[in-house]
């Protein structure tokens, strides 16, 4: 199918972007458009105006912050992320989530940004951002606002942001020495989104864990790395699954899920023990 | 009725200008606007592949950009990489490896496995083979098309 008929600016500036949705009711954002588009097309979505971001200078690019941390603007592309040589060398579960997300010509256009704001429970960068305790910054009418990831993810495809917000900004901070990650999804084809994954952090004997496919939003499982810190891999297994609210859909049953993100989970979780304290 | 929007796309080495509606997707564009209809349309929601093209050196679903998104770009399609007298190295690969039945989802193959021949070392059988998932052919034909990729790939390596 085709797109409604809509408007479209091209913003020049963040200012004038914010301005333009603050005027403008029910205004969106596109910037990269790999998930918007796809919408548009199946006639999902519909916005009397689209104010396009992806010109905004300033946007995008990875530098380290004051304190340690990183800085990863709102237009950087999936691509850029995933060719980083500062988040291979830092963020090695970040580096290797890339990798599965989606396909070559869609890391070349999608946004870091867009997919956060997104907020697909299925995709990748939401969960690394719960996984990785990222500040998300937005920007509106009223200024600039930060939300923490794990507060950012309200429901499927729903956050925090206001109609007249555009986050420009993500920032990790930095993981403690010695760290140890796994990463663990499947797929029906390389590229596709989760049926369900794992994404996990050892330090210290405690454990990150984050879920995506298998709940209606990124998860931070904080009960299973509860369970793991008392009692170790099994019980943070068990508590995963007892956690997670999975759906039913063509590509496998709740139950399925729940089975598979516990295996996930096992995995996830072996491998950043096993590279821990490297 | 939404205003219409004047741009200005050079598509391989021409550049065109147009006033274009906001909701124009660039896979129309090229092919109803510029009568290149080298560059195939599909799924329509960035499933198949077969639109894909390069935008300003990088693969690019053409369903999945807004024709005035490319406002400024510069778009390579199929019909850039060689014609029938003089294939393309890839192309002269995808021949040589009979690497199309139909030939619909071809033009999408083509297009990806250059940009993944740019960028990546498709070192085994795997990688070519992850870097062509996002591209559905429909004979399911994609031991040649990997045969061929790999062919091209060589031939890369050996320059």
């Amino acid at each position: 199918m085709k797109p409604a008929p809509f408007d479209y600016l091209r913003a020049a500036s963040l200012d004038e972007a914010v301005a333009a949705l603050a005027a403008n009711t029910g205004a969106k954002v596109i910037a990269g458009g790999q998930s918007l588009v796809p919408m548009l097309n199946f006639r999902l979505v519909d916005a009397p105006l689209f104010v396009d971001i992806s010109g905004i200078d300033g946007l995008s690019g990875i530098s380290e912050t004051e304190d340690g941390g990183i800085r990863i603007g709102a237009l950087t592309r999936h691509f850029d992320l995933e060719t980083s040589a500062v988040i291979g060398d830092r963020y090695p579960v970040l580096h290797e989530a890339m990798k599965h997300v989606a396909h070559l010509a869609i890391r070349n256009r999608g946004t870091i940004g867009g997919s956060l704001s997104h907020a697909d429970p299925a995709a990748e960068l939401p969960a690394m951002a719960v996984l990785l305790d990222a500040e998300i910054v937005a920007k509106g009418p009223g200024g600039e606002r930060r939300i923490m990831a794990r507060d950012f993810f309200e429901a499927p495809l729903t956050t925090k942001l206001a109609p007249d917000e555009i986050v420009t900004a993500v920032e990790l901070p930095s993981l403690p020495a010695g760290t140890g990650w796994g990463f663990e999804e499947l797929a029906q084809r390389r590229g596709d989104f989760a049926v369900a994954g794992v994404a996990a952090l050892v330090a210290d004997g405690n454990a990150r864990i984050a879920v995506f496919g298998a709940h209606d939003m990124p998860l931070r499982a904080t009960k299973a790395e509860q369970a793991f810190g008392s009692d170790g891999i099994d019980a943070a297994v068990a508590a995963l699954r007892a956690e997670i609210d999975p759906s039913d859909d063509l590509h496998g049953s709740a139950d399925y899920r729940r089975h598979l993100a516990g295996v996930l989970c096992k995995r996830a979780l072996q491998s950043a023990m096993n590279r821990a304290g490297a | 009725m939404t205003d219409r929007i004047s741009i200005s796309v050079t598509v391989n080495g021409a550049t065109h200008t147009a006033d274009v509606e906001p909701r124009l997707l660039l896979a129309d564009f090229i092919r109803e606007n510029l009568d290149l209809t080298g560059t195939h349309v599909g799924c329509e929601h960035g499933i198949c592949g077969a639109c894909t093209i390069l935008m300003n050196g990088d693969s690019v679903r053409s369903c999945l950009t807004l024709a005035v998104q490319a406002d400024g770009a510069e778009i390579e399609t199929v019909e850039n990489l060689g014609d029938a007298e003089n294939l393309g190295p890839l192309q002269q690969a995808f021949r040589e490896h009979h690497a199309l039945q139909c030939g619909f989802c071809t033009p999408g193959m083509l297009m990806t496995a250059t940009d993944m021949l740019r960028k990546y070392p498709l070192e085994t059988d795997e990688d070519i083979r992850d870097g062509l998932s996002g591209n559905i052919c429909r004979c399911t034909g994609y031991q040649h098309i990997v045969d061929a990729v790999r062919a091209a790939r060589d031939e890369r390596d050996a320059k």
